[in-house]
């Protein structure tokens, strides 16, 4: 079953992407397991919420373009891998060991399969 | 000559809830759907009721149902490709396996590793705690979901709601079926175990209606915590909540009146207490305690333990009580742990003490919401020759939640109150 491991981050923890933060060494680590294990299906990484760009529609149906970062929202997604693994707790398992779910969490949803 | 339907009617009635519960486990635990091994059981019940006034009721119902819901399973997996894929990255047994082996292993009286499978399956932390709840008293219990329904004193409907839901999270998420391995498997047990107490407390103290205890709710759990002991025979928390529901079961007689009101510890009749389910308790109660990995019910089954070899409540060893809820405090820090230490400090050490220790709480607002607390609070001031302020308590707790046959016991203590 394919699962999405979603890094999760909040803008107010103090450690996010400052030098207390995590070590780019520990998810390099930790995709070549993930690689290696080959359940990878398929995985990203995105810059900060600081280079978002909110689009939406305005009242009269008109595009609503925004910057980041975005005061309302402190919650965002910094990264995602999509697995392919038996169960969800092998999902959960591959999660635990992410360096991500030590730094903010990580969201575990299975795909929605058409 | 062959059956007519009302006797194969009668025969499939007659197959009890435990046979039943274990089919659906066997099948879940083979398939990992627990959706589809529900659909299939309940289709090879149907196709028993068709066939067997033709053929004849065969010697074994049990392995006849089995095989023919396994088979019907086989058929849906064939068609659906989709489920398939995914039973089959499940890691499921083949179907090369001999269903001989199945019929044998229903046939016997011993509880397997599917049922353990199934609770788990129940008590996945991806669910909710009610999720939980519902799905073991519905597939692991094997209760109706009418009865159900009325454990959580909630609408039928809602109760279908939350099951059907349930289930489709499961298949949507992927949880699994499964024992896992040992050391994953002391991982998932504190949930499990906590499913099981909940199923207890909710039968053993209505959290509302007319009355005060459920017996079948509180029969459950103590049935499903002796299938995790039958199972788990050296883990200490398994042994600890078995003896905990076990001890507080021997009193059960004792724990209230003909009027079905609440009696309290000082005042039961322990000549009703149940001394076989006591004596179990007792000996389970000290292989836990004795045993690695004891944990918070190990160390309640100790206090029950005290309570119930006391023979009277005048001889109870309160400083033994008391020195365990200090230990299950640091272990467990909330209020209703904290609230029970107060009272058993009280015992202890006095009510003065006691109303001290009780005062500092007020300022929990889970406490101030919480009918035991006012009560103790109104049992101290009583103690202490307040009746004015011991009457004021008693009236905050009529004002909370709980079970009718709660108030009558309230209304009954202030009417005992001097003045």
């Amino acid at each position: 079953m394919k699962y999405v491991l979603l890094l999760m981050g909040s803008t107010t923890e103090p450690e996010c992407g400052d030098a207390e933060g995590p070590d780019p060494r520990e998810f390099m680590a930790f995709d070549q397991e993930i690689t290696q294990a080959g359940v990878v299906v398929d995985s990203f990484s995105l810059h900060g919420p600081e280079t978002a760009v909110r689009v939406s529609q305005g009242p009269s149906g008109e595009p609503v373009v925004t910057s980041g970062p975005f005061a309302e929202s402190r919650e965002f997604v910094g990264g995602s891998y999509v697995i392919d693994v038996p169960t969800v707790d092998d999902a959960i398992a591959w999660a635990a060991k992410s360096p991500g779910s030590r730094f903010g969490w990580i969201e575990v949803r299975p795909l929605a399969e058409y | 000559m062959n059956p007519t339907s009302e006797q194969v009617a009668h025969v499939l009635a007659g197959i009890g809830r435990e046979d039943r519960a274990r089919l659906l486990a066997a099948l879940a635990r083979r398939f990992g759907d627990i959706g589809l091994a529900e659909d299939v059981l309940q289709e090879s019940l149907a196709a028993a009721l068709e066939t067997w006034p033709g053929t004849g009721v065969p010697r074994s119902p049990l392995a006849w149902l089995m095989t023919t819901a396994r088979r019907k399973a086989i058929d849906v997996v064939r068609r659906d490709q989709v489920l398939a894929q995914k039973l089959a990255r499940l890691r499921i047994e083949t179907e090369t396996s001999a269903p001989a082996a199945e019929s044998v292993a229903l046939a016997s009286d011993g509880v397997g590793d599917e049922r353990l499978a199934m609770l788990l399956g129940c008590c996945h932390p991806a669910l909710r705690e009610d999720e939980r709840i519902a799905l073991t008293l519905r597939f692991v219990a094997g209760l109706p979901t009418p009865e159900v329904a009325r454990a959580f004193l909630v609408p039928v409907a809602t109760m279908q709601q939350r099951i059907v839901r349930a289930k489709a999270k499961i298949r949507a998420t992927g949880i699994p079926f499964a024992v896992p391995p040992e050391d994953e498997l002391a991982d998932r047990l504190p949930v499990v175990l906590r499913v099981v107490y909940l199923v207890y407390t909710e039968g053993y103290s209505r959290s509302s209606g007319p009355h005060h205890v459920r017996a079948d709710l509180t029969s459950e759990a103590v049935h499903l915590a002796r299938v995790l002991h039958r199972l788990l025979p050296t883990t200490a928390e398994v042994a600890g909540l078995l003896a905990l529901l076990l001890l507080t079961d021997a009193r059960r007689a004792a724990r209230t009146d003909a009027d079905g009101v609440p009696v309290p510890l000082p005042r039961q009749d322990r000549s009703r207490w149940d001394r076989t389910l006591a004596a179990e308790g007792l000996r389970l109660a000290e292989q836990a305690a004795g045993s690695r990995g004891a944990g918070t019910y190990t160390l309640q089954a100790a206090v029950a333990a005290v309570h119930t070899e006391a023979p009277s409540h005048a001889d109870t060893d309160w400083t033994q009580i008391l020195a365990l809820y200090d230990l299950l405090l640091r272990l467990e820090p909330g209020p209703v742990v904290a609230l029970n230490r107060a009272i058993a400090a009280g015992k202890a050490l006095g009510p003065a003490e006691g109303l001290r220790l009780l005062d500092e709480l007020s300022a929990s607002a889970a406490l101030a919401r919480h009918r035991p607390y006012h009560v103790a609070r109104a049992i101290t001031l009583t103690e202490l020759g307040r009746a004015e302020d011991a009457r004021a308590a008693y009236a905050r707790a009529l004002d909370l939640e709980g079970n009718a046959a709660e108030e009558t016991f309230i209304e009954h203590e202030m009417g005992r109150l001097p003045g």
